[in-house]
């Protein structure tokens, strides 16, 4: 917030991101589906392609020069996060495939041994199957109930439902910091204040958080927090599990192999400490280094910067696309970060999504692996537009001239 | 005309666009025989197809209902126009070829009730839309096959 906002242009940022300059179809890119995958800068590309060519080696085991260059990368990239989320301590950091391999691991791990028939995971109607169906899977191992707090039309959590909704019967709670098909930001505030009255743990499914906020994780007072390296211009097969030391402490590993133990033998087993008891196996060495260099990117720019340009620049997108003639915003909540889902006359999506296509314009259609939340409002799939800071004004004005094109063609 | 313009004029096609803004046999039929519902799990869309077959093995009649993007829709239409009055050995072989033809076989030649069919044609330039064209000819399959579970495009 007291950062001064950088005055630069968003030309200046969309330079460092070699795929953005290309043609599609003949014409220049619009890239306009970061919620879906966000592009990565060449200082990302750089660091993986440095890193395989002069330091590669296993992790964690080998005392020689490489093993040791990697080691410092991989756990280099671990502080980055740490400072990055502003985690108390490193060994709350753990390091996995992405959100869903997080959320999995928290159903799993967490949950799956203390939860008993009666008990209730809540969630919101606004998640992603990747905040859904890990606690659906873990419900029916144990007997707990999932509960679904409701949304309003504008796509805004009805946070006085959902208050209401947290009694002592929740075991934990699961909630987006930002809706992938809606770019509905939660309150989240609020209901972490309320859980924590409860002595409820919290899990924020970060994945669309972290690329377009300022997070803090200590400020937020969730428990446990969860994102993917890809959205936030890192490699694809990197993310974290950020989880209180207390919580993580108490959980049993939940793969086993190689790097999570201390001490192995047929009797008995050691786990090895935290982080390390959740990172079974060679780890994607190459691809933490990347999600550092993208950290290292965005933390040069500042958070606190990307948030206020691309605040404008949403809100830029909303008004524009609101004058074509036809359009249906679906997802209209006060607070909104980068997605905007939309429906022109009775296009279907996916005939929108080819004609956009071919004008250079990229953009998501269909369900946004969030069925539920598509059922809500009576929808089968929306197109959905999702800005990064690379992103400018002549983008947006690119998707509404391809809009018109479109109603051309379907006139 | 500009390349875009034309390109997307090969892919929505008048018929095509015809067919999806007044899909013909769209609705329910009563008293099917046969019924199967279609499934593109990427996108969600979902179709049911019905077909009354008679008791010497002709589709007397058929239909389909449900939602779908202008492609999966006119190719929905455009089946049930062209599989009613065939035996049901003939639309199984209307499955096939059609597959094959959209796969970009050329060689696949389309049966004179198959003609309209071409114009899905322009839909091979586009990987990922050559499911919403079959997703109907997958359902019509399974109807005729009596499967139990949904056919899929996956
Ligand atoms: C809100 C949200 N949660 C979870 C996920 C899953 O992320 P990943 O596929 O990287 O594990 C996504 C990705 O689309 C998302 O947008």
């Amino acid at each position: 917030m007291g950062a001064p906002v950088r005055t630069i242009a968003a030309a200046d940022w969309r330079a460092d991101f070699p795929a953005l300059n290309q043609s599609v179809h003949g014409q220049p890119l619009v890239y306009l589906d970061s919620a879906a995958s966000a592009q990565q800068p060449g200082a990302v590309i750089d660091a993986v392609a440095r890193y395989q060519r002069e330091d590669h080696a296993n992790v964690h085991r080998g005392v020689h020069t490489l093993s040791q260059r990697a080691t410092e990368a991989y756990e280099g990239a671990r502080d980055k996060v740490r400072e990055f989320i502003n985690a108390g301590s490193r060994t709350e950091v753990v390091l996995t495939s992405g959100t869903t391999e997080a959320i999995n691991l928290v159903a799993q791990s967490f949950c799956r041994p203390r939860l008993a028939p009666g008990d209730k995971i809540l969630i919101t109607h606004l998640e992603h199957h990747a905040n859904i169906v890990p606690w659906q899977l873990v419900c029916e191992q144990t007997g707990a109930e999932l509960v679904v707090a409701p949304i309003n039309d504008k796509g805004e959590v009805e946070l006085d439902r959902m208050l209401e909704l947290i009694d002592d019967k929740v075991f934990l709670i699961g909630i987006a910091h930002v809706a992938n098909a809606l770019g509905t930001v939660c309150p989240l505030d609020e209901v972490i204040e309320q859980a924590r009255q409860r002595g409820i743990p919290v899990l924020v499914d970060g994945a669309q958080g972290v690329p377009h906020l300022d997070v803090d994780v200590q400020a937020l007072g969730c428990d446990f927090y969860a994102f993917s390296g890809h959205k936030m211009f890192g490699p694809t097969g990197t993310g974290v599990l950020y989880g209180r030391e207390e919580l993580l402490e108490s959980m049993p590993p939940w793969q086993g192999g190689g790097d999570m133990i201390l001490e192995v033998s047929f009797e008995k087993t050691i786990y090895n400490e935290l982080p390390y008891k959740f990172e079974a196996g060679t780890p994607n060495i190459s691809g933490v280094v990347g999600l550092g260099a993208a950290i290292d990117y965005l933390q040069a720019i500042g958070m606190a910067n990307i948030a206020s340009y691309e605040q404008e620049l949403h809100d830029y997108m909303v008004a524009e696309l609101q004058k074509v003639e036809g359009i249906r915003l679906i997802g209209e909540a006060r607070h909104k970060a980068s997605a905007q889902s939309f429906l022109l006359d009775d296009i279907h999506s996916h005939d929108l999504g080819t004609i956009l296509d071919h004008q250079g314009v990229a953009i998501r259609t269909g369900h946004h692996c969030a069925m539920p939340l598509m059922q809500r409002f009576g929808l089968s799939g929306t197109a959905r537009a999702s800005l990064a800071f690379y992103n400018n004004r002549d983008d947006v004005d690119r998707l509404v001239a391809a809009l018109g094109k479109a109603k051309e063609i379907f006139a | 005309m500009t390349a875009t313009a034309r390109d997307m004029q090969d892919l929505y096609r008048e018929l095509v666009l015809d067919h999806s803004r007044n899909p013909r046999h769209f609705g329910r039929l009563e008293d099917a025989t046969h019924t199967a519902d279609g499934i593109n799990p990427l996108c969600g869309d979902k179709l049911r197809l019905y077909l009354r077959v008679d008791d010497a093995g002709n589709i007397e009649s058929s239909s389909f209902e449900g939602s779908g993007c202008a492609i999966s829709v006119a190719s929905a239409s455009l089946l049930t126009d062209a599989v009613t009055g065939l035996p049901v050995e003939q639309a199984r072989r209307c499955c096939a070829t059609v597959a094959e033809r959209l796969a970009g076989d050329e060689s696949a030649e389309l049966a004179s009730n198959l003609e309209k069919l071409r114009a899905l044609d322009g839909v091979r330039q586009y990987p990922s839309r050559i499911k919403c064209a079959t997703l109907a000819w997958h359902a019509l399959r399974s109807a005729l096959n009596h499967d139990a579970v949904p056919a899929t495009t996956e």
